[in-house]
C-alpha cells in the first residue's frame, strides 16, 4: 500500500498535473470573483471565507476523474484488484494520494489567496483549519464519484453531477467555521460536525467506493 | 401469511400478470380521489382570512412534496432489495420510480415559488426545507443520470442501488446541515412552512384526500414505468440472443 | 492440483457466453485455450482471476498462487523500467526483479522511462511483471501481441521455466507458441446454448 502510495505521488510530480492544474484553477477563481462581485474591500472581505471555500472545492473536483481513469486505461487497475492488496485498502490509498496532490497544495495556497480577497485577520487561521478538516472529507467522496464513474466514456461532467450534492454538508460547514472564524465568533459547534463528517467518511465511504469498483471492473 | 410467497411477484412475468390486473383498479381510484380531493379543496373550501385563495395551492403543493420523498424512501427500499436479494423488478422499480419523484419535487418547489410570492413576496427564499428540496432534486438528477449513463442493466442496477444507500444519508447529512446554516445566517428561521400543523379541519379533510390521490397516482406511474422497463429490458435481451445466433 | 475449474459458466455484458467449462492444472502443466474471436476466453479468464463473478461452477486454486495479465500491461509511462517492476514486486510482496530483468532481455532499458519504449519491449515489460510476482499459476489473455519472433520464443522460453520450477499457466492464444508441452482446449464446444423461448418470458437472461 505504501508501494501504491509512493507510486501515485511519483506519477503526479512527473506527469504534471496533479499539483499545478488544481492550484492554478484556484488561484483564477479568486481573481475573478472581485471582477464578477466589484472591488469593495468591505463586500469582498465578507464573502472570502464561502468563495475561498467554494473556490478549493472546484479546484478539487477538477481532479477528481484522474484518480481511477488513467489506472483503468492503462490496465493497472486490473492488476491490482487481482493483486494481494484488498480493494478497500486500494481506495483509501488513492483517496489519501488525491488529498496530498490536490486538497494538501489548496490548504497551504488559501492563506495566500485570503489576502487578495480581504480576508479579516483573525480568519486566516481558521480558513486554515477548516480546509485541513474538511478536504480530506472532499477527496474521499470524491474517490467514491470517481469510482463511479470510472467505466465511462465521458465520465467527467456525469462525476460532478454524482458528486457535487454530496459534497453540500462538508461545504456548508466548512465555510460556517471559516466565516465565523473570521466574524470573530465561536466556531466550535460547526468545527466539530464538520470533523465528524470527515470521520465518518473516511470509516465508511471507502466501502462503498471498493464494492463500485469491483461492479465497475467486471 | 408465508412471507416468502411475497417473492413470487418479484418475477418478472408474475409481475406483470398480478398489475395487469391491479393497475386499472389502483389508476382508477387514483384519478377518482384526485378530482374529488381537488375539487373540494378548491372551490368549496373557505378562503383562508390572510392568505385568500392562495392558501389552495396547498392541495397541489403538501401531496407533492410527501410523494418527494417517499418515492426516494422507495427507491431505497427496492435498492436494498436488488441488493441483498437480486430481484430484477426491485431494480427496475427503483429505476421507474426515479423520475416520478423527481417531478414531484419539481411540482412542490414549483408550487412553492407560487404560493411564496404572494405570502412572503419572494419566489425563492434560503428556508432549509426549501434547500432541501432543491437538494433531494439535485440527488435525484444524479441517480437517473447514472441509469442512463450505463449500458449494462445489472451493472447499472448495482451502482444506482449503492449510490441510492449513500446518497440518502447524504441527503440527511444534508437536511441537518442546511437546518445548521440557515439559523446560522438569520438567527432563527423567520420563514416557517409548517402549516399543516395548524390548519383547520375544513382545510384538513380534503387534503388528505389529495394526499392518498397522490399515494395512488405515484403507485400507477411506478407500475405503468416498471412495465415497461420490464419489458424494454426483455427486448433487449431478444435482441442479445439474436446477435449470438447470427 | 494447483488450478481447477469445475463446470463454469461465464457472462460477457449480461450474457452467457460459455457454460460446463472444466479444467484442471497440475504444477509443470500448461494449457493454451482457443476459439474463434468473441467466443469468451477473455471473460473465462478474468473470471478465473476473480475479476468477474462466474454464473455457476467453481474456481479451486491454492490462495495467493494466481496472477492475471491482461490486454494491456499496467505499465506506467512516466516511470522507469526499473521502477515499474519495483513497483508491482512490493505491491506482491516481493524483492527481486534481476531475474524478471534478465529473462526478458530488458537489461539495457532499465532506466529508460516505460513512455519511451517500443511496443514490443512494453509488453515484454508487462511479461516480467509475471516473474517480480512470485505467483504459481499464470493466466494470460492474449501474451504475445506485438512481439516479434524472438521476443515469442522468449516469451516460450519464459513459460517453460516457469513450468520447470513448478509453475502452471493457462494462456489465451491464437498464435502457436511452439510450446509442444502445453495441451491445447478449443472452447468451441462449451458455447453456451441460448435460453428457449418459452423459458425467456420469466427471465431476463
Amino acid at each position: 500500500m505504501i508501494a501504491l502510495l509512493t507510486r501515485d505521488m511519483r506519477l503526479a510530480v512527473r506527469a504534471g498535473g496533479g499539483f499545478g492544474l488544481g492550484l492554478a484553477f484556484f488561484l483564477i477563481v479568486v481573481v475573478l470573483v472581485p471582477f464578477g462581485v466589484g472591488p469593495q474591500s468591505a463586500l469582498l472581505s465578507r464573502i472570502a471565507p464561502g468563495m475561498l471555500w467554494l473556490g478549493a472545492l472546484l479546484a478539487c473536483l477538477l481532479s477528481l476523474d484522474r484518480i481511477f481513469a488513467l489506472d483503468h486505461e492503462d490496465g493497472s487497475l486490473d492488476l491490482l484488484a487481482t493483486s494481494p492488496l484488498p480493494m478497500e485498502g486500494i481506495v483509501v490509498v488513492k483517496a489519501f494520494a488525491h488529498w496530498l496532490t490536490t486538497g494538501l497544495p489548496l490548504v497551504l495556497a488559501a492563506p495566500v489567496l485570503g489576502v487578495l480577497l480581504n480576508l479579516p485577520g483573525p480568519g486566516f487561521g481558521w480558513l486554515v483549519l477548516s480546509l485541513v478538516l474538511g478536504t480530506p472529507a472532499l477527496s474521499v467522496i470524491g474517490t467514491f464519484g470517481a469510482a463511479l464513474t470510472v467505466g465511462l466514456k465521458r465520465g467527467g461532467l456525469l462525476l460532478s453531477l454524482l458528486v457535487l450534492p454530496l459534497y453540500v454538508p462538508t461545504l456548508i460547514f466548512g465555510a460556517e467555521v471559516a466565516r465565523r472564524g473570521a466574524e470573530g465568533l465561536a466556531v466550535t459547534t460547526p468545527l466539530a460536525l464538520l470533523a465528524g463528517i470527515t470521520c465518518g467518511t473516511i470509516a465508511l465511504l471507502p466501502f462503498a467506493s471498493a464494492a463500485v469498483l469491483k461492479v465497475n471492473l467486471r | 401469511m408465508n412471507l416468502n410467497a411475497l417473492w413470487e411477484y418479484a418475477n418478472p412475468k408474475k409481475f406483470i400478470e398480478t398489475t395487469d390486473r391491479v393497475l386499472p383498479f389502483v389508476a382508477w381510484s387514483a384519478a377518482l380521489l384526485l378530482a374529488a380531493g381537488l375539487v373540494w379543496g378548491f372551490f368549496f373550501t373557505p378562503e383562508d382570512y390572510r392568505q385568500g385563495s392562495t392558501v389552495k395551492i396547498i392541495y397541489l403543493h403538501v401531496p407533492a412534496a410527501l410523494m418527494a420523498i417517499n418515492a426516494w424512501l422507495m427507491m431505497l427500499v427496492t435498492s436494498l432489495v436488488w441488493i441483498v436479494r437480486r430481484h430484477h423488478v426491485s431494480a427496475l422499480a427503483a429505476r421507474a420510480a426515479a423520475p416520478v419523484g423527481m417531478v414531484m419535487t419539481l411540482i412542490a418547489l414549483a408550487t412553492g415559488a407560487l404560493w411564496g410570492q404572494p405570502m412572503w413576496g419572494t419566489w425563492w427564499a434560503w428556508d432549509p426545507r426549501l434547500t432541501s428540496f432543491l437538494i433531494l432534486f439535485l440527488f435525484y438528477l444524479g441517480y437517473i443520470a447514472l441509469w442512463e449513463a450505463i449500458e449494462n442493466d445489472d451493472t447499472a442496477a448495482d451502482l444506482t442501488s449503492i449510490l441510492c444507500l449513500v446518497g440518502s444519508v447524504f441527503a440527511l447529512l444534508s437536511r441537518y446541515a442546511v437546518n445548521f446554516w440557515n439559523q446560522g445566517l438569520h438567527q432563527g428561521a423567520s420563514l416557517s412552512l409548517d402549516k399543516e400543523e395548524n390548519v383547520a379541519d375544513v382545510f384538513w379533510y380534503p387534503l388528505l384526500v389529495t394526499m392518498a390521490g397522490f399515494v395512488l397516482l405515484f403507485v400507477a406511474l411506478v407500475l405503468v414505468r416498471t412495465r415497461t422497463e420490464i419489458r424494454a429490458r426483455r427486448t433487449r435481451a431478444l435482441e442479445a440472443r439474436e446477435r449470438m445466433q447470427a | 492440483m494447483v488450478l481447477r475449474v469445475t463446470d463454469m459458466g461465464v457472462a460477457r455484458g449480461g450474457v452467457p457466453v460459455l457454460e460446463g467449462v472444466s479444467l484442471a492444472l497440475g504444477p509443470g502443466e500448461a494449457l493454451v485455450l482457443r476459439g474463434p474471436n468473441g467466443i469468451g476466453k477473455t471473460t473465462l479468464l478474468r473470471t478465473v482471476a476473480g475479476l468477474q463473478p462466474a454464473l455457476g461452477g467453481e474456481v479451486e486454486a491454492a490462495p495467493e498462487s494466481l496472477v492475471y495479465a491482461g490486454h494491456a500491461d499496467g505499465i506506467k509511462a512516466a516511470l522507469t523500467v526499473v521502477e515499474n517492476l519495483h513497483f508491482w514486486a512490493q505491491v506482491f510482496g516481493t524483492k527481486d526483479i534481476s531475474r524478471a530483468l534478465e529473462t526478458f532481455r530488458l537489461g539495457p532499458l532499465t532506466n529508460r522511462q516505460a513512455g519511451a519504449l517500443s511496443a514490443g519491449q512494453k509488453r515484454r515489460l508487462g511479461l516480467a511483471r509475471l516473474l517480480v510476482t512470485g505467483r504459481s499459476v499464470w493466466l494470460l489473455d492474449e501474451p504475445t501481441v506485438s512481439l516479434d519472433t524472438d521476443a515469442v520464443a522468449m516469451f516460450a522460453g519464459a513459460v517453460r521455466a516457469h513450468l520447470a520450477a513448478g509453475g502452471a499457466a493457462l494462456i489465451a492464444t491464437h498464435i502457436d507458441l511452439r510450446l509442444s508441452e502445453a495441451r491445447i482446449l478449443d472452447l468451441a464446444p462449451y458455447r453456451a446454448a441460448p435460453l428457449a423461448v418459452e423459458d425467456f418470458d420469466g427471465v431476463f437472461l
